[in-house]
């Protein structure tokens, strides 16, 4: 008892270099996909119709009080009994991107509400073309007021989405769950994929702060 | 052969649901501790205990909470112990609560301004009263809002318990449904019963949020 043997869990790396891979693919395909509902959902939220608006304030209502998990079911095993036959993949994409779509919606809606009617103005009023006042004073605020919430979601996705594992979708939790079942060390296999998660955070968490640098650097001027 | 979904079963879920109040408070009362522990360690003038505290909230929340399940349950029996599955869910809801929780209350107890600890310093007070008597009141405050909504996450988060073979609501769904096989019928009735307790929680949260602020003016 208590020891640790990695020597089976390390020799089925190339399995877990599939898991990585399955795991981007399916974290990018959601944030990607959760971006356009979520900037549906946030122009519905917005919008002037009471009924557009309240479906959207249902959807993430819906989607913020429930468990993934339990979401995940619903679409795997639930849509199949109404006639509606779907792969693991695609539920697991499917899932994913509502349950991605719901908090991005948020996270747009409050990019778009720091946009003041004020501050176009004032750039109208100095000159500044339509073109150039909806690029430096609408745009580019708005999305860099999203961004740091935006990357922040993506690693919750790219977390979240182990969860998928549990409908058998080989992504990085799902490879440690079938190489358990290979060597039998079971402690070993999870702690080897809770290491390569922390370095996927760590290597994105760095990668975004590069980024929001160089896209945003009018925040950091003065400084 | 198979069972119609029917009273009996929401009765069950309903039971079961239980278990998923008692779980998410085993996660909150340990998270507690643990948090109030993690917050003073990085509010601490050592830098050792600073780093260490930020290591553990770096890891837990660089990691899934299901790979932080799985080895809070394989860890325990790697041990050689064989425990009920609630001690391993117990264990590791209290290990994540406990990084997220630290991180809510070391934010509100750093939003009390410097003023006050100089103002309870001048009057000598001791850096235990003015932690308990001057600080703390302020802060929770301040820490109650965001508290009562991060026990929705545990809330919804509990529901991977079911994946290491606690019996709560989710894995109550699962035996529900393979009994009847009408999954879309039990899973949707699982997702309101979550939906019933956690958005409680949700306005429990709003409302708290808006009143205290409404006071603090």
């Amino acid at each position: 008892m208590g020891y640790l043997d990695f020597s089976g869990t390390f020799a089925r790396g190339d399995l877990f270099v599939h898991g990585v891979m399955l795991t981007l693919t399916l974290s990018i395909a959601a944030l990607v996909l959760g971006m356009c509902v979520g900037i549906v959902g946030a122009l519905m939220r917005l919008s002037s119709s009471k009924v557009l608006s309240s479906i959207a304030a249902a959807y993430v209502e819906l989607i913020r009080n429930t468990p993934f998990l339990v979401q995940i079911y619903i679409v795997y095993f639930g849509l199949p009994s109404v006639g509606i036959r779907i792969s693991e993949m695609t539920a697991a994409i499917l899932s994913l991107t509502l349950y991605a779509g719901a908090y991005i919606t948020e996270i747009v809606r409050a990019g778009i509400q720091t946009i003041g009617e004020g501050q176009r103005e004032a750039a109208r009023t100095l000159g500044m073309s339509p073109y150039l006042t909806f690029r430096y004073v609408v745009l580019l605020p708005a999305i860099s007021a999203i961004f740091p919430a935006l990357t922040s979601q993506f690693i919750l996705i790219m977390l979240a989405s182990s969860v998928v594992s549990v409908i058998s979708v080989p992504e990085l939790t799902g490879v440690a769950n079938d190489v358990q079942g290979l060597t039998f060390r079971s402690l070993e296999a999870y702690l080897v994929v809770a290491v390569i998660y922390l370095a996927l955070t760590a290597a994105f968490k760095g990668a975004f702060a590069l980024i929001d640098r160089a896209l945003f650097s009018f925040r950091y001027a003065g400084r | 052969m198979f069972q119609t979904f029917g009273i009996n079963h929401v009765g069950f879920l309903l039971q079961c649901a239980t278990w998923t109040v008692v779980l998410s408070i085993i996660a909150l009362a340990g998270g507690a501790i643990g948090g109030a522990i993690i917050a003073l360690m990085r509010l601490s003038r050592l830098a050792w205990l600073r780093w260490i505290a930020q290591a553990y909230i770096y890891v837990i929340q660089g990691t899934p909470l299901l790979v932080t399940l799985f080895i809070a349950y394989f860890g325990v029996t790697n041990l050689g112990y064989d425990l009920p599955a609630i001690y391993a869910a117990g264990i590791g809801f209290t290990l994540y609560s406990s990084a997220f929780l630290g991180e809510i209350w070391r934010g509100s107890i750093q939003s009390i301004s410097k003023g006050q600890w100089e103002a309870a310093f001048a009057l000598a007070l001791g850096w235990r009263h003015t932690m308990l008597d001057v600080i703390v009141p302020q802060a929770l405050r301040v820490a109650i809002p965001p508290t009562v909504g991060f026990s929705v996450q545990v809330v919804k988060n509990t529901a991977l318990a079911s994946i290491v073979g606690f019996v709560e609501l989710t894995r109550a769904g699962q035996i529900v449904s393979s009994a009847t096989f009408q999954p879309l019928q039990v899973y949707l009735t699982v997702a309101a019963i979550y939906f019933v307790i956690c958005s409680t929680l949700s306005y429990a949260s709003r409302r708290l949020e808006r009143r205290l602020r409404q006071t603090a003016n």
